[in-house]
């Protein structure tokens, strides 16, 4: 087996990804904390250059390598990018929040890289095995990152819980893919599908054990009630920036891992997952809405908010078509972008010994940091899917996926709950234009670069929902070509 | 230029907005203020050949633009207006003109915002009269309601969270379900959110009334009708002068204006078949209301409620339609010139209410009395509107409530009495708050302290009196335009959709 007949050039950004970071990890060794720049920097131009390799390396047609371990295909390839500009959002929004609490270190960086990784192989993996390679690599990096504030009882709390109920679902899922191996006799997505749906010839009662398994793994990385317990309290016992690493990539991460399981793999039991699927999407929107309204903490309201757009993502994936994929993979897209920018002014408000966490923290916002209050409101609308924010033209995707499924009453559902989700994104609207700030004008923490790519950040949620078309397109058009029919 | 004047009327008071917002905090406010002037007299300027160069014997539409915008999903930048919503881009503009002067120097802090936030509401308003494209409309429709929510809550009086909270949500729920029904549309009319490719598109009577009841639920909240009104008392009495001067003026006909151009034309046999239930309805918002507002104690409520009860005829007009002998365009012509004529009205009575707020800060009637002592020109003025709000003939109150009583009584005796009670309680509730606040001495230290109208005022005031007495002397130019539209509009009410 030579170099050439493995491919390796199509995971070239992995490779390239990889063996950065291990340089990232040694070189930092020698970088003194003063001299911490260099490593963020150094990160960010390494990023650039995956996302460079992975826009170069965009071809139509699906890509296979290793032995039919490992795919580009444009649907990995678009998700890949995504998640590179959402890392690269977080390192440069948690810069100053990571040192003013003393978590600058390299393994910040490093660990942040490697998850990404774990996230591009997910993207990639046509293998179950490559898959939950992936996915461990990205479960175990984010573990340790809600960790990295040793001295901290709640972070330390959070990455327990995390931990514990992460193992628990990784369990579940590899018991899940060990029942479909066992019916197909095959770890090969596309094997497994053949087998399932055209020669007939897997065991379909065992497949169908094994699908509930699976979509219990998937549930939960997901975030979808009722395997959504650990989403509040990671949320908000991670330090910030963590918090918006688990809220942002992985959700495409996550989003490529249910298509490659569920629309390629298990393809002819659509039936039986959708069923599932509704009850999970019905679920979310429903806890994740109504228990977001009591939350007085703005990361524990972010947190039950991800569970109810998660419900959004999973009534897309739910439809079982080209359309709805589509719509779900816009939804997460944006969301990705949404919830950074979110997180972003949340760290720009907060500095030492202050977490601006609190709901409380943004009354009279709008006085004392108008543009920031301004761009918070740009974000907020845009959860809520007011029109003509970015979040509109994802839920109005969704909604006529459902629709066209036949599906009618759950469009309402989920419109009704988008009504309350209103209500929380209002309130916070609310406490920073309607109130008087408590004491005096707080200074923001980060630097001017930090300062005008978070505005870019939350002017895009506007740009994009003026001009949505170019994205949908690009989106739809990766689903077409990733899912031959 | 002519090709593309309903971009203008939505973009100019957009990015004149855009330009007051991006001058900064309140150090620039005089700036801001002339700023502000100059682009809502644009904003109005640009609309005026909307009348100029319109077709009055045409039922089609005009000045249409179409531009592809979301392909995927196959909306487009699809605009046009005819008689049913000419006027309505016209009165918008000239409303945001009044806006612009009757906050000059009332509001003090964040004057920017304020005129901005005004500025970009017109320009979406303007947008959702214009749309011909579903999706199109229920953007500007929505994302009006943040400017708005903006306004209410920042300017507002003491309550003014939970009003504008109230109002926000109101709104939203009953357009999401809307939104469900266009998408419903979508496929349909064969992927296509064209407003008249639904309007032409065959449907079943169960679909029909699925349809009619999410068109009633946005726009029913936004008229508003009994019994989902209780919000615009609310949001009211809370809203600063002007943002009460746009609500009642301009985004409660949106919601009316709903009803014709989907509701109806869309769900022609459904709106047939219950139209009883929307005609109850009105009536129980005109007379019901009606008493409600005679019990008032707070100026701004009592004018709220007049709403109410002007807006449930002008729904009763519209669903006069039905049971008509022959073609019933009279109601409907009526409805609309009434709309048009509330906008004036309700402008003026909540601007005039708003001078006395800014000299005592109460709306409490209790607290005045004898203000013609003191205020005589405004007190002039004053009675001109009251009288119009009663609808007094030779005032433009009169011709709408006439023309809607007269299609009453071609469908049903009852209704038409029921509707005419209007004209008595309109009568009463304005005229004995007009008689308790304006007339008698002079009720206290306040009240003796006041100075008359100034020059500002009077501008306003005198621009608001003109369009009223005009409308009422000859409504000639009102009517022309809507004639061929309406006629049109009830043609295609009148034939069934059902698939044969």
């Amino acid at each position: 087996m030579t170099w050439t007949s493995l491919n390796a050039w199509v995971a070239a950004p992995e490779i390239f990804l990889f063996c950065a970071t291990c340089a990232i990890l040694l070189l930092d060794l020698f970088v003194s904390d003063a001299k911490r720049g260099f490593t963020h920097w150094l990160s960010l131009a390494v990023l650039v250059v995956t996302g460079a390799l992975l826009v170069r390396g965009y071809h139509a047609a699906p890509q296979y390598a290793f032995s039919h371990m490992f795919v580009a295909d444009p649907l990995a390839t678009l998700a890949k990018v995504g998640m590179v500009v959402g890392v690269a959002l977080v390192l440069i929004y948690g810069r100053s929040y990571a040192a003013d609490r003393g978590i600058f270190k390299g393994e910040l960086y490093s660990l942040a890289l490697f998850s990404l990784l774990g996230m591009m192989v997910m993207a990639s993996a046509i293998n179950l095995l490559t898959l939950y390679v992936g996915l461990e690599l990205l479960s175990l990096s984010l573990y340790a990152l809600v960790a990295l504030r040793r001295d901290s009882v709640e972070s330390t709390e959070a990455a327990m819980k995390y931990f514990v109920l992460g193992a628990l679902a990784s369990g579940m899922l590899l018991y899940g893919m060990s029942m479909l191996y066992g019916a197909t006799a095959s770890l090969n997505v596309l094997e497994i599908s053949q087998r399932l749906m055209v020669e007939q010839s897997g065991n379909p009662l065992l497949a169908t054990f094994g699908l509930v398994f699976v979509v219990t793994g998937i549930a939960f990385k997901l975030g979808a009630v009722p395997f959504h317990m650990w989403v509040p309290d990671v949320y908000q016992g991670a330090p910030t920036p963590i918090t918006q690493l688990i809220g942002s990539a992985p959700k495409l991460a996550a989003f490529a891992f249910t298509i490659r399981l569920l629309a390629q793999a298990m393809e002819g039991f659509t039936p039986e997952w959708r069923s599932m699927l509704v009850v999970l999407a019905v679920l979310s929107l429903a806890i994740g809405n109504l228990t977001a309204i009591a939350q007085t903490n703005i990361k524990r309201m972010f947190a039950y908010s991800t569970i109810s757009h998660m419900g959004f993502l999973l009534l897309g994936i739910l439809v079982g078509n080209v359309v709805g994929y589509s719509a779900a993979f816009f939804y997460a897209v944006t969301y990705m972008l949404t919830a950074a920018a979110g997180f972003g002014v949340v760290m720009l408000l907060a500095r030492q010994g202050f977490e601006a966490d609190r709901l409380d923290d943004y009354k009279g916002l709008a006085r004392t940091h108008p543009w920031f209050a301004g761009m918070l409101l740009l974000v907020m609308f845009s959860m809520a899917g007011v029109p003509v924010f970015v979040g509109f033209f994802a839920k109005l995707a969704v909604l006529k996926a459902v629709v066209d499924l036949g599906m009618v009453w759950l469009a309402v559902f989920a419109v009704a709950m988008s009504l309350i989700g209103a209500f929380y994104y209002l309130r916070v609207v609310k406490l920073m234009y309607f109130d008087e700030p408590e004491g005096a004008a707080a200074p923001l923490s980060g630097c001017m670069f930090t300062r005008v790519v978070l505005s870019l950040n939350c002017l895009a949620l506007l740009g994009i929902g003026l001009f949505p078309n170019d994205l949908l397109l690009l989106l739809t058009n990766a689903v077409e070509f990733s899912l031959p029919i | 230029m002519t090709g593309q004047l309903l971009s203008y009327a939505i973009w100019v008071p957009i990015v004149a907005g855009l330009i007051v917002l991006a001058t900064g905090g309140d150090k620039h406010a005089g700036i801001q203020r002339w700023l502000a002037l100059i682009g809502a007299l644009l904003g109005f300027l640009v609309t005026l050949p909307l009348y100029a160069g319109f077709d009055v014997e045409s039922a089609g539409m005009q000045f249409e633009e179409l531009r592809p915008w979301i392909e995927t999903f196959n909306i487009n930048y699809h605009l046009g207006v005819d008689g049913l919503s000419v006027w309505f881009v016209i009165l918008n503009a000239f409303t945001t003109l009044m806006v612009v002067l009757a906050g000059w120097q009332v509001i003090e802090r964040r004057v920017g915002q304020y005129m901005a936030a005004f500025l970009i509401m017109s320009g979406l308003i303007n947008g959702a009269f214009a749309a011909l494209d579903a999706i199109l409309f229920y953007v500007f429709f929505e994302a009006m309601l943040i400017p708005m929510y903006l306004v209410i809550g920042i300017w507002g009086g003491p309550r003014r969270v939970y009003a504008s909270i109230k109002f926000f949500l109101y709104t939203f729920l009953g357009s999401l379900l809307t939104l469900v029904a266009f998408v419903y549309l979508y496929y349909q009319a064969g992927h296509s959110f064209d407003i008249q490719a639904f309007h032409r598109l065959p449907l079943g009577m169960t679909a029909q009334a699925l349809v009619l009841v999410a068109f009633f639920f946005a726009f029913a909240v936004k008229v508003p009708m009994w019994p989902v009104h209780t919000w615009l008392p609310d949001a009211h009495v809370e809203a600063p002068t002007g943002g009460s001067m746009v609500l009642a003026a301009i985004t409660l006909k949106l919601g009316a204006y709903g009803f014709l151009r989907f509701a109806l034309p869309i769900a022609p046999d459904a709106s047939r078949e219950y139209a009883w239930v929307f005609v109850l309805l009105s009536l129980i918002a005109v007379v019901y209301i009606g008493f409600v507002a005679l019990v008032q104690t707070d100026m701004k409520k009592l004018v709220a409620y007049s709403s109410i009860s002007h807006m449930g005829f002008v729904t009763l007009g519209f669903f006069m339609f039905a049971r008509g002998t022959d073609l019933n365009s009279f109601a409907v012509e009526g409805a609309i010139v009434q709309m048009i004529s509330h906008g004036f009205v309700s402008a003026a009575m909540f601007f005039s209410i708003g001078v006395m707020y800014d000299r005592v800060h109460s709306r409490k009637i209790a607290d005045y009395g004898g203000v013609a002592n003191k205020m005589p020109i405004f007190a002039s003025f004053f009675m001109l509107f009251a009288m119009a709000n009663a609808g007094l003939p030779g005032t433009s109150g009169f011709v709408g409530e006439f023309f809607v009583v007269l299609g009453a009584v071609q469908v049903n005796f009852w209704y038409a009495v029921l509707a005419a009670t209007t004209l008595i309680f309109g009568a009463a509730y304005t005229l004995w708050m007009y008689k308790r606040v304006i007339f008698g001495d002079v009720a206290n230290q306040h009240v003796a302290e006041l100075s008359d109208v100034n020059k500002r005022e009077f501008l306003v005031l005198a621009i608001l009196a003109v369009a009223v007495l005009g409308m009422g002397l000859y409504p000639k130019p009102f009517t022309d335009l809507m004639h061929f539209s309406v006629n049109d509009l009830i043609w295609h009410v009148s034939q069934t959709k059902l698939p044969q």
